[in-house]
């Protein structure tokens, strides 16, 4: 209930502005809606919205798994740490253009630089809190585990990998966030399809309509992954914490 | 199966690198079913001698030959369990070939029946610690260490688990090693008492008792505990009220 409160607290602030700013800077809901569905009946919308929907996911997967791994490593091992940590430095203050830009000069303007440009982004951020989730491991229960003999496998999932998983939950949803403003940029730069191209297309003919039609769905679409996937996925890896009351 | 200790030094090192010695000379023998109980007080060192017995810790001089392939289980002095696994899968994790009547049994002994599917985080003290109790049992271990299992309790708490502790060592002669600074404790769970000094700890005197644990009245239990003071010459407390 107060979601909708704010989604319809959200429409009315945007007709408002529609009608101050006139129409051709801020078209109301009504245009937006239009021009929606003109692209929906020609399906473009769906086959836009579900390429770069593909590139998110495999982009975000090969991310977040190297540096899952990456930082997992980097927490367990100094050697390891001391070694990777001016690469990290280097990976996160890296401008994402600078990537995106490089990766297609020299991989060409493939799918395949694409999505390793937007991996490499999201890549660093995914190390730096895994590797601060394996530091804070509890040695206690490292402990626990030789002592009773326990074996590597069934440690790193019962006794390890609960321990990491707010770490992999936090780093999944900056993670998915970041990933989504990357794509745009990798696709309106290289890419003939997806959302980032169209809205550049529409960007160069000044077609409001479509730019915010674009913007829209794909926030849609972010938000409905959220609320169906990755709080649920929280909720279920907390329900041994007692519940504050 | 036998245990035997000679731990010559212990020594750790401190934030402002001054070294620290923790055991000096520490050396005695458990024979197989034998409860050999520690006595010593708090910060004597008897954790950290747990640990190098227990097989964390390797950085020492001396020698410890544990029971070839014993299965080792260890009650902590903090309970230790996972808290994102019910209190039974806690147990059945370390325990996998562990079968349905005798984890039945052990939660019976432990009262822990009605708890199987709670949280850690929802239990008590006690609790906890019993349930840290049925994980090293349910092992069915060759050599079992508690680290002070009763402390923190209260005192009806803690004669109750003291009583069990007893009827689950008593059910399965097993190698025990149990650190306290309860003499009580000592007095009503021990074969074999050694009584420890202060920081850096070593065997001050080793008391032997003749009488099973279930055969001893209270005027033994008294006679013993007197001799333990009288030793250690009241260095120790009772439990900490």
């Amino acid at each position: 209930m107060p979601r909708l409160v704010s989604f319809a607290v959200f429409f009315a602030t945007w007709w408002i502005a529609s009608l101050l700013a006139g129409d051709a800077k801020l078209p109301p809901p009504p245009t937006v809606l239009a021009a929606m569905l003109v692209e929906a009946k020609s399906g473009a919308l769906f086959l836009n919205l579900g390429v770069t929907l593909a590139r998110v996911a495999l982009a975000f997967t090969l991310a977040m798994t190297l540096g899952a791994a990456i930082g997992y490593l980097m927490g367990r091992v100094r050697l390891a740490d001391r070694l990777g940590d001016p690469w990290l430095i280097l990976l996160l203050n890296l401008p994402a253009l600078v990537v995106i830009v490089l990766a297609y000069i020299w991989a060409g303007l493939t799918e395949v630089a694409a999505i390793a440009a937007i991996a490499i982004n999201k890549l660093p951020t995914a190390v730096v809190t895994l590797r601060e989730g394996a530091r804070a491991l509890d040695a206690a229960l490292d402990e626990m585990a030789t002592v009773f003999a326990l074996p590597r496998a069934r440690t790193f999932r019962h006794v390890i990998l609960p321990q990491l998983a707010p770490y992999i939950a936090a780093a999944a949803r900056s993670g998915l966030s970041l990933v989504w403003k990357i794509v745009l940029v990798a696709e309106l730069l290289g890419r003939p399809n997806g959302v980032g191209f169209e809205i550049g297309v529409a960007f160069q003919l000044f077609d409001i309509p479509l730019l915010l039609a674009y913007s829209l769905s794909f926030a849609a679409v972010v938000l409905v992954i959220e609320t169906l996937l990755v709080q649920p996925f929280e909720a279920r890896l907390s329900r041994w914490r007692p519940r504050a009351a | 199966m036998r245990l035997d200790v000679d731990i010559a030094s212990k020594k750790f090192r401190n934030a402002a690198g001054e070294q620290h010695e923790v055991i000096a000379g520490l050396a005695f023998a458990l024979d197989a079913g034998e409860v050999g109980v520690f006595v010593g007080p708090s910060g004597c060192g008897k954790s950290t001698m747990l640990r190098i017995l227990a097989g964390l810790d390797h950085d020492f001089q001396g020698r410890v030959v544990r029971p070839a392939g014993a299965r080792i289980g260890v009650v902590f002095q903090e309970p230790r369990l996972l808290p994102w696994r019910s209190v039974e899968e806690n147990v059945r994790l370390v325990a996998p070939l562990a079968d349905e009547a005798k984890l039945s049994a052990l939660f019976e002994i432990l009262e822990l029946g009605a708890h199987r599917k709670h949280f850690p985080g929802e239990l008590s003290l006690g609790l906890a610690r019993r349930v840290a109790l049925a994980r090293a049992f349910a092992i069915e271990p060759d050599f079992l260490i508690l680290d002070e299992p009763l402390a923190s309790l209260d005192d009806a708490l803690a004669v109750r688990l003291r009583d069990q502790i007893a009827m689950l060592v008593d059910g399965r002669s097993v190698m025990t090693l149990l650190v306290t600074h309860d003499v009580e404790d000592a007095a009503r769970l021990g074969d074999r008492l050694f009584l420890l000094s202060p920081r850096p700890a070593r065997v001050v005197a080793e008391l032997p008792i003749g009488t099973p644990r279930r055969a001893r009245g209270d005027a033994e239990i008294a006679a013993i505990k007197s001799d333990i003071m009288r030793r250690i010459d009241g260095g120790l407390t009772e439990r900490d009220a």
